[in-house]
């Protein structure tokens, strides 16, 4: 197939007819995706599978109105077709098919190296082995282990009325250890996840060993896990994945498409006081690796960084193509979607916490009492109230200055701005960690980051009376 | 025979004499409109189609399975499949217990899911439907300040799956929902509260009971406080419960409990629940919204009973999973579409009923919480473990009564815990989207986090 998925005069003549009855805007996505995915289970290699899905979805703009319709033939019949069923929203008739002129493609080559097409089953099956060797090396505790590797090959163009016409080729892979520990108190899970948008490249047998046996250890510390604490204590969450905070507090409801229908507590508050000024959060596309890194957006437009927070100022939000025209602006490159079959919306990319300069042990040191939170496993957010959960997966607490006993999983619940509020020590340890975003019941790969940091007090939702 | 089926059997003249292919092909047409402001926000309307294909090769040691799917029908789509799938199967393990589903000697119920009218409806009617459905929430009280959404979606979907060891199956279902999403405020703090109605057709819905749900879900929660941590009778409204017993469910699927995973393995015949809770999952009652003719498989659906007045009957299982277990197949199979492989899983559960109503539940109950919605149930149930925690709002029960809202709380305990602390089932089920029906349950020793 060539590199514009369909003929650079197709897309043009499939354009100008979803203008034909009078639309204002209208955009053709093509994707053509590939995936493969294995999975080992108690050291049997099963459900290996390989996948294919190729498509376009055509959206046109009239008013405030979008019309959207997705098909898998990439035919000009089936093109116009869809084009049609799309522009069906515009009711004024229009003037006709419209000419549109597209510019030469700007495509985005990918930056993996080593081309999921390009290994050897084998040398995956050998990995995912190695991996489920190193979680049983940690003891006979571990009674179940879970290996998952997957990656995909996604490409795209993207064409629309203005005469954008871009492309992306984007490569990630995924590697996860699940493991379960049995104890006489039952069973506890361990994960870690390792992902990236990079080719095979991205996993080593140390890589894939390490993470393992982290999954394993966390699962073993957890059989002598008591019931978390119930209340309001102090919190460190340890970098990486304490990014979650973040992107549940204040992410999601910094996103311009809830800004703009007055369901965000951060609507209209650009400029003011919104955290503690330790707090500066960027969303940033243009990591490259990271698991939420683009060069283009899901409509062309290039991954940026934007400073979202900066020393607790709220100075700006994320935008897509059609929530930033409505305000006469730009998008922010967080226009996304999960595939040719959904409308993109306002989606972050890889959203994180600058670093500070205080020491993380230290941190833990000046914590009379309180919670240390190691992993988190997920969250949500209601963003009209601001009340949000994050779930931790290894926590322990934190007496006299010491991290000492763990405890069992749940959630932290608190209302974003008066926990952005609370956060009062960032350290320099700063990492990052993978994970899916699910909205409107579209998921997207997106990273999240910090520095080990401090919240002087959260709600644990543990069962400890 | 559907057309579908013909072209999975189309597909099957490919195998190889050595080899059994199982074929999956699905299609469906999708329609969806949102409203804002009283004017179409959104409107998608969509076909599509596709196929997951499984070849086996029986070995010495066991069958080797690989996979492989396409989102098309094209016969390219089909060729490379074949091919990827056979090479995938080369780097399976052999697995005596792996096998592709054969007919078992059980009937398929005769359901009718599917209702043409989906089809004849105009689009404007849908679209007014969903421009009708904002106007109540916004016009039906004085409180709501906005309505973020308000959706109307159906779907027709087709599915037919062919084996070469005689699994011969095919079905058509379709669906229609509307959702609204309104925000209130008084003043205060601004609070949520979402409507919904489900049927299988436009005509099944009630956008005004929909509409009434929202505004009063949102209104009531405006003042909402965050009281203080205390442990006390937790009453789930039936949404909420319904949410419960779709955990539950996953922990008694057999897959779950083959690859060491559920927290009922070899517990069959004990009390795991209090003797009031009786727990079935039932594809054949046409009533639930989940219902199914067959399963992912190509099987029969059937009724099964998980938990009988407390005491653990058995598990769901598919093929593998119950030639693992040593037992047979129930029917189970679920398939997360055509990539997905089947894997044994709950589809349509529900909790026999109680005898008394909600109203008499809080009576009985006296003082507690009660539960209307939950957040984070992904990041804050641990299935395996049995951890429970989720974020919660809802109402104080006092004196029997729903008194005054409360916010940012979380609800904890264990499942285990939870199962055997039910102390009322209601009488009120709820046919809800989604894997489970739900009614209020309460559960006793139930640690509220506030401040």
């Amino acid at each position: 197939m060539n590199s514009t998925l369909v003929e650079h005069e197709v897309l043009q003549r499939t354009l100008g007819e979803a203008m034909a009855r009078g639309g204002e805007f209208a955009e053709v996505f093509v994707e053509d995706r590939t995936t493969s995915s294995a999975m080992l289970d108690q050291r049997r290699v099963e459900q290996l599978s390989s996948g294919r899905e190729r498509g376009a979805g055509i959206r046109v703009v009239v008013g405030d109105t979008t019309g959207f319709a997705h098909t898998a033939d990439l035919t000009e019949s089936g093109l116009v077709a869809a084009a049609r069923a799309a522009a069906a929203v515009a009711r004024d008739g229009g003037g006709g098919v419209r000419e549109i002129a597209l510019g030469p493609l700007r495509d985005n080559p990918s930056r993996a190296t080593i081309m999921p097409a390009d290994v050897d089953k084998a040398r995956k099956i050998e990995l995912m082995n190695h991996a489920d060797d190193a979680a049983r090396s940690e003891g006979p505790s571990i009674t179940q282990v879970q290996v998952a590797l997957g990656d995909s090959t996604r490409h795209f163009v993207v064409a629309n009325s203005d005469g954008l016409f871009a492309g992306d080729h984007q490569v990630r892979t995924r590697f996860n250890v699940s493991c379960i520990a049995t104890g006489d108190t039952g069973m506890q899970t361990g994960y870690r996840p390792i992902a990236g948008t990079r080719g095979f490249e991205l996993l080593s047998a140390d890589a894939v060993a390490e993470a393992a046996r982290g999954a394993a250890r966390q699962a073993i510390t957890k059989l002598d896990a008591r019931p978390a604490p119930s209340g309001d204590l102090p919190v460190v969450l340890a970098g990486g994945s304490g990014g979650i905070l973040f992107h549940e507090a204040c992410g999601h409801g910094l996103e311009a498409d809830a800004i703009l229908k007055q369901a965000s507590v951060y609507a209209g508050k650009v400029g003011q006081l919104v955290a503690s000024p330790l707090v500066t959060l960027v969303d940033d596309g243009t990591v490259e690796g990271e698991w939420g890194y683009l060069a283009i957006d899901d409509e062309g437009r290039p991954g940026a960084r934007n400073v979202l927070i900066e020393n607790g100022v709220l100075t700006d939000y994320m935008w897509d193509y059609l929530r930033a025209r409505k305000e006469g602006r730009v998008s922010s490159g967080n226009g996304r979607r999960q595939s040719y079959q959904h409308l993109p919306m306002v989606r972050m990319t890889n959203t994180y916490l600058l670093e500070g300069d205080a020491d993380a042990d230290e941190i833990v040191a000046q914590t009379t009492y309180g919670v240390y939170v190691a992993q988190l496993g997920g969250g949500q957010v209601n963003t009209a109230t601001g009340d949000f959960v994050f779930g931790m997966t290894a926590a322990f607490m934190i007496e006299g200055g010491k991290i000492t006993a763990p405890l069992r999983d749940c959630n932290l619940i608190g209302n974003g701005p008066d926990v952005l509020q609370r956060v009062d020590a960032v350290a320099s340890d700063f990492s990052m960690t993978p994970g899916t975003c699910g909205k409107n019941g579209q998921s997207v790969p997106v990273g999240t980051g910090q520095a080990t940091m401090r919240l002087t007090g959260v709600t644990i939702g543990g069962a400890a009376a | 025979m559907s057309q579908l089926l013909e072209r999975a059997e189309r597909i099957l003249e490919s195998a190889r004499g050595d080899e059994q292919i199982e074929v999956y092909v699905a299609s469906g047409v999708d329609t969806e409109v949102q409203s804002y402001q009283g004017e179409v926000e959104e409107l998608t309307t969509a076909t599509s189609n596709g196929f997951g294909i499984r070849i086996l090769n029986d070995g010495a040691g066991g069958a080797r399975v690989g996979t492989a799917w396409a989102g098309s029908l094209d016969d390219e789509a089909v060729v490379t499949a074949l091919r990827e799938a056979r090479d995938n199967a080369t780097f399976a393990t052999e697995d005596e217990f792996v096998a592709f589903a054969r007919p078992d000697g059980v009937s398929a119920v005769t359901l009718t899911l599917s209702d043409d009218t989906v089809a004849s409806t105009p689009l404007d009617a849908k679209i007014a439907m969903a421009i009708e459905l904002e106007r109540l929430v916004r016009s039906g009280d004085t409180r709501i300040r906005q309505v973020d959404s308000a959706n109307y979606s159906d779907y027709i979907a087709e599915a037919a799956i062919a084996s070469t060891t005689g699994i011969r199956a095919s079905y058509a279902r379709t669906g229609a929902y509307v959702s609204v999403e309104a925000i209130a405020n008084d003043g205060g703090d601004d609070q949520t509260g979402w409507g919904l109605s489900a049927g299988r057709a436009p005509h099944d819905l009630d956008i005004e009971q929909a509409a009434a749900d929202a505004i009063r879900r949102s209104t009531r929660m405006l003042g909402a406080v965050k009281p203080k941590s205390f442990k006390c009778t937790a009453v789930f409204d039936p949404r909420t419960a319904a949410t419960l017993f779709s955990i539950i469910g996953g922990a008694l699927s057999g897959e779950a409990v083959v690859r060491g995973r559920s927290l009922f393995a070899n517990r069959v015949g004990e009390m795991v629940a209090t003797a009031s809770f009786t727990l079935l999952d039932d594809p054949t009652d046409a009533r639930h919204f989940a219902a199914s003719v067959y399963d992912a498989e190509g099987l029969a659906c059937r009724r099964n009973v998980l938990i009988e007045k407390g005491q653990l009957k058995g598990f769901v299982y598919d093929t593998v999973s119950a030639r693992r277990a040593g037992t047979s197949s129930t029917g189970s199979a679920l398939r997360g579409g055509i990539a997905g492989s089947p894997s044994a899983g709950c589809r349509a559960l529900q909790l026999a009923p109680g005898d008394i109503d909600q109203a008499e539940i809080l009576r009985r109950v006296g003082n507690g919480v009660f539960v209307e919605s939950l957040i984070g149930v992904h990041s804050g149930v641990n299935p395996v473990s049995g951890d429970f925690s989720v974020g919660v709002t809802g109402l104080m029960i006092r004196d029997g009564q729903l008194a005054e809202p409360v916010r940012e709380i979380t609800v904890a305990s264990t499942l285990q815990r939870m199962l055997l602390d039910v102390v009322h089932v209601g009488s009120d089920l709820e046919w809800l989207p989604g894997a489970a029906a739900g009614q209020s349950v309460a559960i006793e020793n139930i640690a509220v986090s506030g401040t």
